[in-house]
Formats: C-alpha cells, sequence, structure tokens
C-alpha cells in the first residue's frame, strides 16, 4: 500500500481531533479528542515503521522496529496521562458540578 | 562513451519496469486494498460521529469502534503485538474508564450548554485549515515509490519487539514504570476527598 495513503488517513483523523477539541466544551469529550489524534499518530508511526523495514529490510532484518516501540510508549503514556486527566475532571465535577470546560477559565470556582 | 550509453538505457528499462509494477500494484484491487479502504472509511466515518453526538456515551462508543478499525490497520500492516494492545489498553482499559467517569456523573445529553454557533464554524474551519496546509504540504512529497509492506515481515510480532525492548530500550522501559508510580499517587492525591 503507497505511503501516502496512510499520511492523508493519518491527517484526516488528526484534523478530525482537533476540530472535536475546538468545537466542544464537555471536557471529557476533549479529552477524548486528544486520544483521537495520539491514535492517529499512532497509526502513522506504525506505517512509517514497515515502509523503513520494506525499504532497508534486505540489509537490516530489524529496521523499523523502532517506530513500533514508540508507538508502545506512547501506549503507556496515554494510559498514565488519561488516569491523571480523569482524576482532575472529576476534582472539577466536584466542585462545579458540571464538565464545561468555560468554568475553568480563571483557573478558580 | 558507448558505455555510458549502455548504462544509460539500463537504468531507463529498469525505472519503466518500476513504474509498470507500480501501475500494477495500484491497479490490482486485492482483498488487502478492499480491507484497508473498508477500515479507512470506518474510522473516518466513526471519528466524525464521535464529534458530533450529542450523548457522551455514544462517544465513547464510537471512540471504541475508531480504535478497533486502527487494530485492523495494525493487523494488516502485520504489527499483530501493537493490534492487541491498542485493543487491550485503549479500547479494554482506557474507555472502560471513560464509561466510569461518565456514569459517575451523570451526565445527560441537555446539560452540555449549546456554544455560540460562530465558535463552532469558527473551530470547524480552523480545523480545515489546517487539514488544507497539511495536504497541500505533503501532496508533492516524492513518495511514490515508498509503500508500507502489508501482510509479511516479522519486526511487529512480539518475539523481535521482545527482543529490542529488552535490549536496546531497557532504560526507557524502567522510566515508565517510575512514571506509572507517580501517576498512580498524583491520581490518589487529586482524587481524595479533603
Amino acid at each position: 500500500m503507497p505511503i501516502n495513503y496512510y499520511i492523508f488517513l493519518s491527517l484526516a483523523l488528526f484534523c478530525i481531533g482537533v476540530a472535536g477539541v475546538l468545537t466542544r466544551r464537555n471536557a471529557i469529550i476533549i479529552f477524548m479528542c486528544v486520544e483521537l489524534m495520539l491514535n492517529a499518530v499512532n497509526l502513522l508511526l506504525v506505517a512509517f515503521s514497515k515502509m523503513h523495514q520494506h525499504a532497508l529490510g534486505a540489509g537490516n532484518p530489524n529496521a523499523g522496529i523502532d517506530g513500533q516501540i514508540f508507538v508502545f510508549f506512547i501506549m503507556v503514556v496515554a494510559a498514565a496521562e488519561v488516569s491523571v486527566g480523569l482524576a482532575i475532571i472529576v476534582m472539577m465535577y466536584r466542585n462545579t458540578h458540571s464538565t464545561d470546560v468555560n468554568f475553568l477559565n480563571r483557573l478558580k470556582h | 562513451m558507448r558505455r555510458h550509453k549502455a548504462e544509460e538505457y539500463v537504468r531507463r528499462v529498469i525505472v519503466t519496469e518500476n513504474k509498470k509494477k507500480q501501475i500494477n500494484y495500484t491497479a490490482q484491487m486485492g482483498i488487502t486494498q478492499i480491507l484497508f479502504w473498508v477500515l479507512s472509511i470506518m474510522a473516518l466515518i466513526s471519528a466524525i460521529l464521535v464529534v458530533v453526538s450529542k450523548n457522551p456515551v455514544h462517544s465513547v462508543l464510537w471512540l471504541i469502534v475508531v480504535f478497533m478499525a486502527i487494530s485492523g490497520h495494525y493487523i494488516l500492516m502485520n504489527a499483530q503485538f501493537l493490534a492487541i494492545v491498542n485493543l487491550i489498553v485503549y479500547a479494554g482499559a482506557i474507555m472502560v474508564l471513560f464509561l466510569f467517569v461518565f456514569m459517575l456523573m451523570n451526565l445527560n445529553a441537555d446539560t452540555e450548554p449549546q456554544k455560540n454557533i460562530w465558535a463552532k464554524i469558527a473551530g470547524v474551519v480552523a480545523a480545515g485549515s489546517l487539514l488544507l496546509v497539511f495536504v497541500a504540504a505533503l501532496k508533492h512529497a516524492d513518495m511514490k515509490n515508498q509503500l508500507a509492506e502489508m501482510n509479511k515481515g516479522d519486526i511487529g510480532l512480539i518475539h523481535n519487539l521482545g527482543m529490542a525492548l529488552f535490549q536496546d530500550y531497557v532504560v526507557p522501559f524502567e522510566i515508565s514504570s517510575v512514571l506509572f508510580l507517580s501517576a498512580m499517587v498524583g491520581v490518589v492525591v487529586i482524587g481524595k476527598k479533603d
């Protein structure tokens, strides 16, 4: 599969995530759109890793394996980030009884 | 001089052969291509539905569909370990965490106040402009002969990934355990009722 199909698919997913972050007000939906952007980048990293393996795989059988390791670490960091972010959102809901991000624009309740 | 010309001729023949291969490659519509297009369209439509759904629980369910489609892409590229980890960690753990939070908060569709319509239009226009800039920058990039290898290659198997992870990337692996520990402590400190 040519690599530019994967590039444009990932770009479309990333920009849908950006549109969600800019248009929605619910903090959890914004968070989910950030996850969508992370997954678009992951997909592109895996596609590039397979591209490098296709180009350099004859000389080096492990060519391109770094991209997949990076995707693994991105998943690790995303899991930690989701736990902390959801804790912050739950605390915000406890204070304001809403998850609207406009309540946070002064960083106090 | 003659030898130079012969070399030139050989190079031209190779180039035309490569072009023929490329054309054959794009012309044939194998099962891999069909699966690629089906998964791509599924991912894009579900991603749009994540953004436009009024009910947040529906958004979560559509996001799970997006993750399934991306896992299907990973399997198509023979990155089987990442496909399974994506399903288990994202669709299994993180999305269940989101659903738990939604159910704890008891949010309904009408609790989200309607924002100014112009702000929404401005957000969509900004994201569309970003997409336009990216596409315009990458449209003429020279990547016609770069193929992502499908269905073969074994760097995505768990044996090779594990060898690379525990030989070359041991230190980041250990640091990520420290990151998890600090995230756990942070969550407890933030979520504590004071």
